[in-house]
């Protein structure tokens, strides 16, 4: 029997009885991080990392939250657990399993380069280690965030020159805050979508500390020459949507590692496309799962059986695993029925 | 390297002052700008700044014309995967991600290691093509050598020039219309003078573009007038006696031009295919000097010159013939071809595109009697009295193998390109059959990343078979809703294709249906495509294989 099952409700751990990131309601989940697809409702007791708890209750309502540290443990019937920075976003961890001497890591989503805000990476030995593949691909590799940024300031300049406002299509939680860092160099109000703001609130609710920009809710009332060529966050949802003309003239920039292939900004039909991931790029991935020592590792969603196999090829022996992650955030075709949610009543509003 | 596309404004003051940098920017802002006034002011201000020679090659690849390829496709790929040391596979699957070669190598290789001395665009095309002849090894060191010196963009737009043509997202008119804001020219004379044979190694930039030309080109041919769907009542039109209809034939467009003494065949797409239709070799003799016919190349036969009557043979017929540069005496038998003329252009070699199509249309039928030629045919005039009884006749469309009627202003002159209000194609409407998604593939281009290539099929009691692809009828919003239950509903995957769950109903509409021994179906449609998605079907309310065939049987003769 593996420490680490993969059954049809998520990954069981049968020796301690609780499941990692499941998607059907049990009776005690760990979770990686807040992301939908990864914290479903309807489970009796929930542990996850200090930070991930404020943006669980902002989405999941109050429920039987424990927290844990990253690097402390906690025995759940006889099984060793602790969190583990993942970079991925703010609170998200690996989960370090441990029982009879074998050592398993769910990893969730991650990123190894350190954005400064989601903590950094840490690489956790480990037998077996349960890794993402969302761009396991060699076509996907990543510029250093600063470089990044930079040209997403000098877009926002460049719009200003033409009276344009600058709205930035980022996911509601993780692109968000780091855009952020990108944006507090204008000493200017940072105007937000409904959806966007409330996760900002939440997270300033709970002190986690942020980059000090100052942000304003967009609502109807909000006059429209504040508007004037300002900056603008928003997520994927409202990219074209009837809430957005009011910013217009307007140039709209997104930000997602799928942003690296042409296809995808074309068919985006964007006007600045900023290749930014909250995920680890190819070299991440295999930089990650070389540094974990694992003996087995199991590819979930993503290129999985791209990846599976060359890790395999390349002496590695893996597997890949379906799962029912990967519906959140980079995953470019479909947003979350919550976000849409939210979106929507945005809309009439 | 850039993440951040170059956008519009900064194209302004492009940094780079020359070269391939100014080039792989341009070609950067058209493929990603959404904005068709941004992409001329991106084309203006490079056709202001470029030196003449790339100003010759830009113009030239992006109305399709290409350097000679240097190596074999297949070499790219071999020595990116050497350099990256990837498995095979792995670049096959990036291919498969991306769609586009160029791009998948540009995305793969490191980053640049070496600086550059800045060259020009034509530089590297005479460069390349200096190499045509040297053994492999030398231009692998030459391309790789250049690999090592560019960013991504620039690696793109030179991988470009070294795998196929640049469709990058502007048309020939909007680069018409640029450069008429350039240069002293108007646009119908631009795309006239940049159109048929040229050479842009030899040609230079004064002979294309000086306000008066020099040179002659006896092939040149004019720009098509090309008609807008009409989608209103025919009513809206006006007096029906201001217009002339025709059939409109399911051929492919072209222009017979006799210059010099020598005979020119145009398609539609600029390509000279004087050699692919020998049938038409004799009318050398027969026109006059100085004439330039715009018609339609079509399967026909039973050809009366008396008369001028004819039988149009089905659109699959011709298809035999298009991609043949030798044609065997059999298929000349089989798929027999003709032109069925509706235009008159230029007439002892005077261009008449400003003369009313009244007066056109008399000449050409003179010409085409005098030239008492089977082969060429005059396209006939409909005679009605009123827009009910021409929309009666259109309905007999389908039975004389065309697509519908078109309709002309009496009085109109021959423009240049898709212009709306004299000329108006008045199609019949599709065939249709519902069906559900069996397969799935990744697309190209814009789609590379999204399941939007499906196969579709009919039921034959139990069983499901497959007839036919469609590419496209979805808006995004539904293809990325399409591409959603696609990734969650895969059963198998065969290479890039995917089995899907037959769960998912289209209605599909084409224009023909044909009888095929390379379809499991048996049949084979004529552009197919998907007409709306029919979510409120459930798949086993779809046609069966029966409904196909008997639609075979009433529309494939």
């Amino acid at each position: 029997m593996q420490l680490i099952e993969f059954t049809d409700k998520g990954l069981f751990c049968r020796a301690g009885n609780f499941y990692i990131d499941p998607w059907k309601p049990v009776d005690y989940a760990i979770i990686t991080h807040a992301h939908s697809d990864h914290s479903k409702s309807g489970c009796k007791n929930y542990l996850c990392h200090t930070f991930t708890k404020p943006l669980l209750q902002a989405r999941l309502g109050d429920n039987v939250y424990e927290t844990l540290e990253w690097n402390e443990s906690k025995t759940i019937n006889g099984v060793k657990v602790s969190l583990h920075p993942a970079g991925h976003i703010i609170g998200s961890s690996q989960i370090r399993v441990e029982y009879n001497n074998e050592v398993w890591v769910a990893s969730g989503d991650y990123k190894v380069a350190d954005d400064g805000l989601s903590g950094a990476f840490e690489p956790v030995k480990c037998n077996a280690f349960i890794t993402e593949s969302t761009f396991g691909l060699p076509i996907y590799t990543w510029k250093d965030q600063d470089v990044i940024f930079e040209n997403m300031r000098n877009w926002i300049l460049a719009n200003k020159a033409l009276n344009k406002s600058s709205v930035i299509i980022a996911y509601t939680l993780g692109k968000t805050q780091r855009v952020l860092k990108a944006l507090e160099h204008f000493d200017e109000t940072i105007y937000m979508h409904g959806a966007t703001y409330n996760m900002h609130q939440a997270i300033t609710n709970a002190n986690i500390p942020l980059p000090k920009i100052n942000a304003e809710r967009v609502t109807p009332e909000t006059p429209k020459e504040k508007l004037k060529a300002c900056i603008v966050l928003a997520p994927p949802g409202a990219e074209g949507s009837t809430w957005q003309r009011k910013f217009s003239p307007m140039a709209v920039g997104v930000c997602s590692g799928w942003m690296q292939v042409r296809g995808n900004m074309r068919r985006k039909n964007v006007d600045g496309a900023f290749a930014l991931s909250d995920h680890a790029d190819w070299d991440g991935l295999l930089q990650a799962i070389k540094a974990t020592g694992a003996e087995k590792v199991y590819v979930t969603h993503g290129y999985q059986s791209v990846f599976s196999r060359y890790l395999n090829e390349q002496g590695t022996w893996s597997a890949e695993v379906k799962t029912e992650y990967g519906t959140e955030d980079e995953e470019v075709t479909a947003e979350t029925s919550e976000e849409k949610k939210e979106v929507e009543s945005e809309e009439l509003s | 390297m850039d993440e951040v596309q170059i956008i519009p404004e900064e194209a302004s003051h492009i940094t780079n002052p020359g070269g391939m940098a100014m080039f792989s920017e341009l070609v950067t802002l058209l493929g990603s700008s959404t904005k068709t006034l941004e992409k001329q002011d991106a084309l203006i201000n490079y056709f202001s700044l470029a030196d003449d020679k790339d100003k010759v090659w830009v113009i030239a690849l992006f109305s399709g014309r290409r350097p000679r390829r240097l190596v074999n496709s297949s070499l790219l790929p071999q020595w990116c995967i050497e350099i990256k040391n990837i498995p095979g596979w792995i670049f096959s699957e990036c291919y498969g991600s991306v769609g586009d070669m160029a791009e998948t190598i540009a995305l793969l290789l490191p980053d640049p290691t070496e600086e550059k001395a800045i060259s020009s665009l034509s530089f590297y095309i005479e460069k390349l093509a200096s190499l045509e002849k040297q053994n492999e090894f030398i231009k692998k060191d030459f391309i790789t050598g250049c690999w090592r010196t560019m960013n991504k963009d620039e690696r793109f737009v030179f991988n470009k020039l070294l795998t196929g043509n640049f469709r990058i997202g502007i048309s020939q008119k909007q680069m018409v219309n640029a450069l008429a804001k350039t240069v002293k020219l108007e646009p119908s004379v631009i795309a006239h003078r940049i159109s048929g044979n040229w050479d842009p190694m030899t040609t230079l930039y004064d002979e294309l573009l000086s306000e008066h030309a020099t040179s002659i080109d006896y092939s040149k041919p004019y720009p098509f007038y090309l008609a807008y769907a009409l989608e209103e009542n025919p009513e809206t039109l006006g007096d029906e006696k201001d217009w002339q209809a025709e059939w409109k034939w399911d051929g492919i467009r072209g222009e017979i031009i006799k210059r010099n003494n020598q005979l020119f065949v145009w398609s539609r797409g600029e390509e000279l295919v004087t050699d692919k239709y020998p049938e038409y070799a004799m009318l050398q003799q027969k026109l006059p000097e100085g004439i330039v016919l715009d018609g339609e190349i079509i399967s026909l036969t039973d050809a009366n010159v008396q008369t001028n009557t004819f039988t149009i043979l089905p659109f699959a017929l011709l298809q035999t013939r298009i991609g043949r540069k030798n044609i065997t005496s059999k298929q000349l038998k089989e798929s027999p071809v003709g032109f069925v003329a509706y235009d008159l252009l230029e007439f002892e070699g005077e261009d008449y595109r400003n003369r009313t199509l009244e007066e056109r249309r008399s000449l050409l039928e003179k010409i085409v009697a005098d030239a008492n030629e089977p082969v060429l045919r005059l396209s006939p005039v409909i005679n009605f009295n009123n827009w009910d009884e021409l929309a009666a006749l259109r309905a007999t469309s389908r039975a004389l193998n065309a697509e519908g009627v078109m309709l002309k202003r009496k009085a109109s002159v021959y423009q240049v390109g898709r212009k709306v209000g004299d000329w108006w194609k008045w199609k019949i409407d599709p065939l249709t059959i519902d069906a559900v998604m069996i397969y799935a593939q990744k697309g190209s281009g814009r789609r590379s990343t999204l399941y939007t290539d499906y196969t579709f099929a009919v039921k034959d009691e139990e069983r499901l078979v497959p007839f036919t692809k469609a590419y496209s009828g979805l808006t995004d919003k539904e293809f990325a809703q399409v591409d959603s239950f696609v990734k969650r509903n895969s059963l198998e995957k065969f290479g890039p294709v995917r089995t899907v769950k037959p769960e998912l109903v289209f209605e599909i509409a084409f224009e023909g249906i044909a009888a095929s021994n390379r379809h499991k179906s048996g049949v084979a449609l004529r552009f197919p495509r998907i007409k709306r998605w029919r979510k409120d079907k459930k798949a086993d309310e779809i046609n069966t294989l029966d409904d196909l065939k008997s639609m075979l049987s009433a529309y494939g003769k």
